[in-house]
């Protein structure tokens, strides 16, 4: 089986978050250097233990060398592959592959953005793209929107279930303390809030927040000698068709289709043994496509699959049980917060959020204009 | 209009592309091996990846494939629309839908090309066919 020789051969040690939401007067590097230090003493390894660092930011030519040089270390490995936001997924699959390797003992991955109230407005790529800059396309909700649109106009997808979507994301981020956006949120809402790019509203798109965060990776063979239970990487495939939206071949089709049942042969699991999915929420629509490309409904069906209530808190399918992109956390890239999350469900710290014995978590990482898709499998001992 | 060879030397497929663009032409790179288009202009097909590459003369028509207006205000020029379009050819490109309110483009409508200049350069956008 492709890739089966990295199944549960690493595993997620420690996991920290720092500046969620507001990290007024603190740069990014600043809040990932908290978030390492929190995810250092969650799993009681020193700094100068990590020998290997993967990062990626929207804003550095060098993100993962920045991190080395603010937290004074010296690694045998260094990766900053940039995939957008399903980037600290994909790092996963490069961490196991040095651990198992042997090019390094403890990696590192860590994202952090102080978007919100570090630079004053919307931190974004300053990159010129030749064919669509001269429809003044605003990224990233102009591509999102006009799947929005496809999608309602090939399966009658409304309105009302993209909000659904944001809803359910509430009921969630209400019994999520660190959540960035809390209190009622009702379809009304959604639907009348201020239209952005048509058919998404404000409501329908993701926060602009600070954070951090940061996972410590090491080999199986000694994730049990921390004291967390270690949470291991069952399975994780990457795909990647297109980069900008004018170049996606159908915009109701993400490449999840093909990353997904990857990461799930590899893990050996099925949809029914999942206990908790987590996917890549930076619009309303972003979801909906991800649970049909994933398999958990047909194509065409995932709005009407959102649409009874299911995702929300108590509805059946816990689906981005910390609030999600839409209400929790988006520092403009949100792969690694969904992972965090997790991991914490999986290890039972989730308060009033808690799912009960969850084992089995699928999470899904989007980047660009639904361009890079990655899917991770991660599992409790008792999977292995 | 003949066809424009995209060669191995010399300018490239989107210098090409734009040259003839700016002289009136809207043309369309196709594979003179597998026979199929595609956009934007390159130097290998993304099909087969031969390099026997010309630009042909496009029809200019096309269909709505998908469509978006972007909310914006007045002062910063109010609503525009934002579509991806495909040609009778098979190729899509971003582009927009000029003459009608932006609110008014529809998925499957049928339109063509124009040649417009914004910003002292050529830029393709689309009518509805048989104006509107």
């Amino acid at each position: 089986m492709a890739g089966s020789r990295l199944r549960g051969s690493a595993a997620i040690v420690g996991a920290g978050q720092a500046g969620i939401g507001d990290a007024t007067g603190r740069s990014a590097f600043d809040i990932v250097g908290d978030a390492t230090h929190a995810a250092l003493a969650d799993c009681g390894l020193k700094l100068s233990d990590i020998d290997g660092v993967f990062s990626a930011t929207m804003v550095n030519s060098m993100p993962a060398v920045n991190v080395v040089e603010y937290l004074g270390l010296r690694p045998r490995v260094t990766e900053g592959t940039n995939t957008g936001g399903s980037s600290f997924l994909a790092h996963m699959q490069w961490a196991a592959l040095a651990l198992d390797a042997g090019l390094c003992e403890v990696a590192l991955i860590t994202y952090g953005s102080n978007q919100k109230t570090g630079a004053g407005k919307f931190v974004s790529s300053s990159e010129v793209v030749p064919f669509e800059a001269p429809y003044k396309p605003r990224y990233a909700v102009t591509p999102y929107a006009l799947a929005a649109a496809r999608h309602m106009h090939e399966f009658g997808t409304t309105r009302e279930q993209l909000a659904e979507v944001a809803v359910a994301a509430r009921t969630w981020a209400n019994l999520n303390p660190e959540a960035a956006a809390k209190g009622p949120l009702s379809a009304e809402d959604v639907l009348s809030a201020r239209m952005v790019s048509d058919p998404l509203t404000l409501r329908d798109c993701c926060l602009v927040t600070d954070g951090a965060g940061a996972i410590i990776m090491t080999r199986a063979d000694r994730a049990k000698d921390f004291p967390k239970k270690p949470v291991y990487l069952l399975g994780v495939a990457a795909e990647n068709w297109h980069r900008w939206v004018s170049s996606m071949p159908d915009l109701t089709v993400s490449a999840a289709s093909r990353s997904g049942p990857r990461a799930m042969e590899m893990a050996g699991v099925t949809h029914d043994d999942l206990d908790l999915v987590m996917l890549y929420d930076a619009f309303t629509i972003t979801p909906i496509m991800f649970l049909e490309d994933l398999g958990f409904c047909p194509k065409g069906e995932g709005g009407r699959f959102v649409g009874d209530g299911k995702l929300r808190h108590g509805g059946g399918f816990p689906l981005n049980t910390n609030g999600g992109g839409l209400s929790c956390v988006h520092p403009g890239m949100y792969g690694l917060f969904l992972l965090i999350e997790a991991v914490r469900q999986l290890r039972g710290e989730c308060g009033a959020r808690q799912l009960p014995d969850p084992k089995l978590a699928l999470c899904h990482g989007n980047g660009g204009h639904w361009s890079s898709q990655v899917t991770a499998i991660l599992g409790l001992g008792e999977t292995l | 209009m003949t066809a424009i060879p995209v060669t191995a030397t010399g300018p490239g497929a989107e210098r090409l592309w734009r040259d003839a663009l700016a002289a009136g032409s809207l043309t369309l790179p196709f594979c003179d091996d597998c026979g199929r288009a595609h956009f934007y202009p390159r130097v290998l097909c993304p099909h087969c990846g031969s390099r026997a590459i010309s630009l042909r003369p496009a029809s200019g028509r096309g269909t709505v494939y998908s469509t978006t207006v972007l909310r914006r205000r007045p002062q910063d020029g109010g609503n525009l629309n934002v579509a991806l379009v495909d040609f009778a050819e098979g190729p899509r490109m971003m582009s927009r839908v000029d003459g009608i309110p932006a609110e008014s483009v529809s998925i499957g409508m049928a339109v063509e090309a124009a040649i417009v200049i914004e910003d002292d350069a050529p830029v393709v956008v689309f009518k509805p066919v048989g104006g509107a």
